[in-house]
């Protein structure tokens, strides 16, 4: 299973890619492969305001429903319009055609409370490497 | 907390990386590699399941017929040496205690193949309402089950058994060799395809899996067999069947027979099919991909009128599909139904069941 070093991680299996104020987000190698087959994702309009911890949108796979929770607060500037018809990039790609929103971040100093790659491999007990 | 129940296939499919999940006690495989691949194999090539938590129980003797037809909605009468029969198993008020088949695979030898769940149910109803002289045997614990269903399935278990598999037509059985392993195979399954059930002892059943898959058929869960059954319209018991549940709603009329004696539950279900049911089970077309689930409400004009009893997210569709019960007079193929999720009503159009026909060969 492969975790970027260059990721921010939440304890709900988020990721945050961050660069120049905003954070594209999306769910883990570790969050897809549990999940199974994704079949729908369901994320919020462009131009909606999603809160750190609260949740932003709906994963559901062949077995079940799961919500999905903004790793940073701010302004959802770019949803990625691809998932609709290929919701499968999610297992595919889950780091990179697989993401699914770009938040404009409102507190930056949130990325602190998120956890590192070594941090986030622990808490899910993963092997290093 | 109790141990769970496992299959004599635990192992082997611990081997073949199976996730496993809980069924009504039962520690059984959800997946191997994913769903939808082991659903499409199924459609196009092959796919192999372990299903030897249902129940098997035989009923024997001469007076096994008469016995069961007392308890069994289909008509047992048309039921011929070496064929096997869906039937019911309905308590007084015409609910359904166990959707199951019959194989009969010789004169006067019938094993009902039942639920997991319902087996403990099923038997201690066999045991109270059967008369005395008529000989009764759970043989679940002692019996495994595979089913090989798909396009390929004859072909790819020919070379193992003995019987010449283009003569079993579909919905008969017979005693063979697999691998010289006294088997009871049965042209049959829960997915839609054409297919065989393997009734083998438990203690070798496993070198039947491990050759099957050694053809280079794909393992499969229960998470297949859901979407798969849910696609082919068969109702699971628990979802669209339960004891408040009769098979008139069900939609299972053709398998109630008011012509072959009494059955218990044949006078409320004659009343209820000469007035018609108040409610109807239907199948779902969703305009989302978003997936229906069981328990979520049914909607028409922004009124509930039903519930979803399963739902899934079709491979072979490429769209949501669900089945439930409805008011009878919603019910109508066509209709502009809804079904809410979270919060939402997503519109969902009725359609007649099955959503999936297999190609015929």
């Amino acid at each position: 299973m492969e975790f970027p070093a260059d990721l921010k991680y939440s304890a709900e299996h988020e990721w945050a890619r961050v660069q120049n104020g905003e954070a594209t987000v999306g769910i883990t190698d570790f969050a897809q492969d549990e999940l199974g087959d994704v079949v729908y994702v369901e994320l919020p309009a462009v131009g909606s305001e999603v809160a750190a911890e609260a949740t932003f949108g709906v994963v559901e796979s062949v077995k079940a429903v799961s919500d999905l929770y903004a790793p940073v607060s701010g302004t959802v500037v770019r949803i990625n319009e691809a998932l609709q018809e290929k919701p499968e990039l999610v297992n595919t790609s889950p780091y990179g055609e697989g993401w699914m929103i770009v938040v404009r971040m409102s507190r930056p100093e949130e990325l602190e409370q998120l956890l590192s790659v070594e941090e986030y491999r622990e808490q899910i007990g993963a092997k290093e490497g | 907390m109790t141990t769970p129940r496992r299959t004599p296939l635990h192992a082997a499919q611990q081997q073949c990386h199976a996730r496993f999940m809980d069924f009504h006690g039962w520690e059984l495989p959800v997946q191997y590699r994913g769903i939808i691949a082991e659903h499409l194999a199924v459609r196009s090539d092959a796919g192999l399941f372990d299903v030897s938590h249902m129940g098997e129980l035989w009923v024997e003797g001469a007076g096994a017929a008469a016995a069961l037809q007392g308890l069994l909605t289909n008509d047992l009468g048309r039921l011929q040496v070496g064929g096997v029969q869906y039937t019911l198993l309905c308590n007084e008020a015409g609910g359904t205690i166990d959707d199951l088949t019959v194989l009969r695979p010789a004169d006067s030898a019938y094993l009902l193949c039942v639920n997991a769940a319902n087996t403990a149910v099923d038997w201690a109803w066999l045991r109270e309402h059967l008369p005395e002289g008529v000989a009764a045997r759970d043989a679940s614990e002692e019996t495994a089950l595979l089913a090989l269903q798909g396009p390929r399935a004859e072909a790819l278990l020919q070379p193992l058994v003995a019987a010449d598999l283009t003569r079993l037509r579909r919905f008969h059985c017979l005693e063979t060799g697999a691998l010289g392993i006294a088997t009871l195979l049965s042209r049959t399954g829960y997915t839609g395809e054409d297919g065989f059930e393997l009734f083998l002892p438990a203690d070798s059943a496993v070198l039947v899996w491990d050759a099957l898959l050694e053809t280079g058929v794909r393992p499969c869960g229960l998470g297949a067999r859901d979407t798969l059954r849910i696609e082919a319209g068969f109702p699971l018991h628990g979802h669209e069947l339960d004891p408040r549940t009769s098979p008139i709603e069900a939609g299972l009329k053709r398998f109630v027979s008011f012509d072959c004696g009494p059955f218990i539950g044949r006078a409320a279900l004659a009343r209820q099919a000469a007035e018609g049911a108040p409610r109807r089970r239907i199948g779902l077309r969703l305009a989302s991909r978003a997936v229906a689930r069981t328990g979520y409400a049914i909607l028409r004009q922004g009124l509930p009128v039903g519930q979803v009893t399963s739902g899934a997210f079709s491979p072979t569709l490429q769209s949501s599909i669900a089945m439930g019960y409805v008011e009878s007079r919603v019910a109508a193929a066509g209709n502009e139904l809804a079904v809410e999720i979270r919060g939402k009503p997503i519109l969902a159009q009725a359609r007649p069941l099955p959503f999936y026909h297999a190609p015929r060969a």
